[in-house]
């Protein structure tokens, strides 16, 4: 004890496709909602790490640490953004985690970002899909869905996993995402709907896919005598891990699981000593709803195989004895790519400081969030508690 | 943007015009792509030169509907990941068959074709694309 990580303040802009306003605008959105949260002064801030995957292509626009610290008025201090695909967001609140726990930094802002709006759906797609092995996957016409739609299909031969399974995902992340109120689709979606959408990559449906988004993130995190000295309710970062698998979908052993999800997870709930049932709360990077259900199993809720079982009996929905995704998830919260790993943990610290009104979960104390990037090449699991 | 450049398919043209990819004498393995390191061996391997046979089965596949610009002319298409007789796997598109007759563990064989047209004024693109073993020969 003595040097843990404290999250002290939060912060969201509205997530959407919010065409009137600007990157520097949602990310400014956002951080100033996390400092006025925390009730730090800007002066006490002493770095800045933004996760963001390609605004150089989605906006035109590189150098968001520098970005960040003008549009705040943070003045002359360090800042630098990190890219791990889909898991940017992820690795800037790790890249946080070890600065502070190595004592180089005392506060720091963090910040995950995309603006993804202000290309057309193609060049959104094209973006997306250099998340994957562009040289060897999307070169040949793999596009992100049609990746996605290949572990689908495997994972309902080798387990019996329908498309249904595949539905009722989108039917409880929209569910949630009804009583969140930054969320990018604060609607219920009917069954018979997702089923009937149109196909992307069959077996992969447009509900069984996140969407574009546009929106950002924002966390204060710092040492515990800062977060003393600013919070009653510091949410503490027990654990923070990451791993990697390869960049090609192709050159894995089995494609019905992500082996780094598996490593990374285990080593988390290691380090925090806690095991899967202690976990309360959990927010799992459901890209595609197959993702899901994969991740259900690869972090251990339930055995390989039994994930489209478990969202089918209630076992992830808010109420169930492990809730997935009460924000919405990426499905129905959105998923500006580099944004996503921050909105999660932003949803466990608000969870667990019981701030969330209809989709809390009760008594919260442990959550878990799992960020991955592109077919699961990167994946980074950090796991919140409170005292 | 990288993928109108010249450079970037001319130089993995022999890889991609008759899969041609390596065996690490170290420990046997076949790998495709090629590799640059063998991941087993690393600094131990030896990494040779290996021409595919090209034939295979699916591994698994999805049927694509809504692609990128360069692609739009082909839909709906297959697209798959390939098991190689020799033991690697690699993405490619299923041709030659009807998308809905596709099957996971189908009988596949390399054939060269256009891959895809970067636009009006970009590069032409070939390489491998697979198809059903049983079409071409009568037998699997
Ligand atoms: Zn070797």
């Amino acid at each position: 004890m003595g040097n843990r990580v404290a999250i002290i303040g939060v912060g969201m802009s509205k997530f959407g496709e919010l065409w009137e306003k600007n990157l520097r605008e949602i990310t400014l959105e956002a951080g100033m909602m996390a400092i006025f949260d925390s009730q730090i002064s800007g002066k006490d801030i002493d770095a800045i790490c933004v996760g963001n995957m390609s605004a150089g292509r989605f906006t035109g626009q590189e150098h968001l640490g520098a970005l960040a610290a003008d549009v705040g008025g943070l003045g002359n201090l360090p800042a630098y953004s990190v890219e791990a695909a889909c898991a940017s967001g992820g690795a800037a609140v790790r890249q946080a985690y070890m600065s502070i726990k190595s004592g180089e930094h005392d506060a720091m802002l963090v910040f995950g970002c995309e603006k993804m709006s202000d290309v057309n759906q193609t060049e959104a797609m094209n973006t997306i899909s250099v998340a994957s092995d562009w040289e060897w996957e999307g070169l040949f016409g793999a596009t992100f869905p049609a990746l996605f739609g290949m572990m689908a299909r495997r994972h309902m031969m080798e387990y019996g996993t329908t498309e249904e399974q595949l539905s009722l995902v989108t039917v409880k992340n929209h569910a949630n995402a009804a009583h969140n109120p930054f969320a990018q689709f604060q609607r219920p979606v009917p069954l018979k709907v997702v089923m009937g959408s149109g196909l992307l990559a069959d077996p992969i449906r447009i509900l069984h896919s996140s969407p574009v988004t546009d929106g950002a993130a924002a966390l204060v995190m710092c040492n515990e005598d800062v977060a003393k000295k600013y919070s009653d309710t510091p949410i503490y970062i027990d654990a923070s891990t990451q791993g990697s698998d390869t960049l090609a979908l192709h050159d894995r052993e089995s494609i019905t699981e992500m082996k780094a999800v598996k490593i990374s997870a285990r080593q988390a709930l290691e380090k925090a000593k806690l095991s899967i049932n202690d976990i309360d709360v959990f927010e799992l990077h459901d890209s595609f709803t197959i993702s899901e259900i994969m991740l259900t199993e690869d972090v251990g809720i339930v055995e390989k195989g039994q994930g489209g079982k478990a969202v089918e009996e209630g076992l992830t929905e808010l109420g169930g004895k492990f809730p997935v995704n009460p924000s919405g998830g990426l499905k129905a919260r959105g998923h500006p790519v580099g944004a996503t790993g921050v909105a999660q943990v932003v949803e466990i610290a608000l969870q667990l400081r019981g701030e969330c009104e209809k989709r809390q979960v009760d008594g919260a104390e442990k959550g878990m969030a799992v960020n991955t990037g592109g077919t699961g090449a990167t994946s980074i699991v950090h796991i919140l508690g409170r005292d | 943007m990288a993928e109108k450049g010249v450079a970037g398919v001319w130089r993995k043209i022999r890889a991609i015009y008759n899969i041609q990819g390596n065996q690490c004498k170290t420990c046997g393995n076949y790998y495709f792509p090629p590799r640059l390191v063998c991941p087993t061996c690393r600094r131990k391997g030896q990494l040779e030169i290996h021409k595919f046979k090209g034939l295979g089965k699916i591994y698994s596949f999805a049927i694509v509907r809504q692609a990128p610009d360069h692609f739009k002319r082909q839909m709906p298409y297959v697209i798959a990941q390939v098991e190689l007789d020799e033991g690697p796997r690699l993405t490619a598109q299923i041709v030659n068959v009807d998308v809905d007759k596709v099957e996971i563990g189908m009988r596949v064989r390399a054939c060269f074709r256009k891959i895809s047209e970067q636009g009006h004024e970009g590069i032409i693109v070939y390489g491998y694309k697979f198809e059903p073993t049983m079409e071409v020969t009568g037998h699997d």
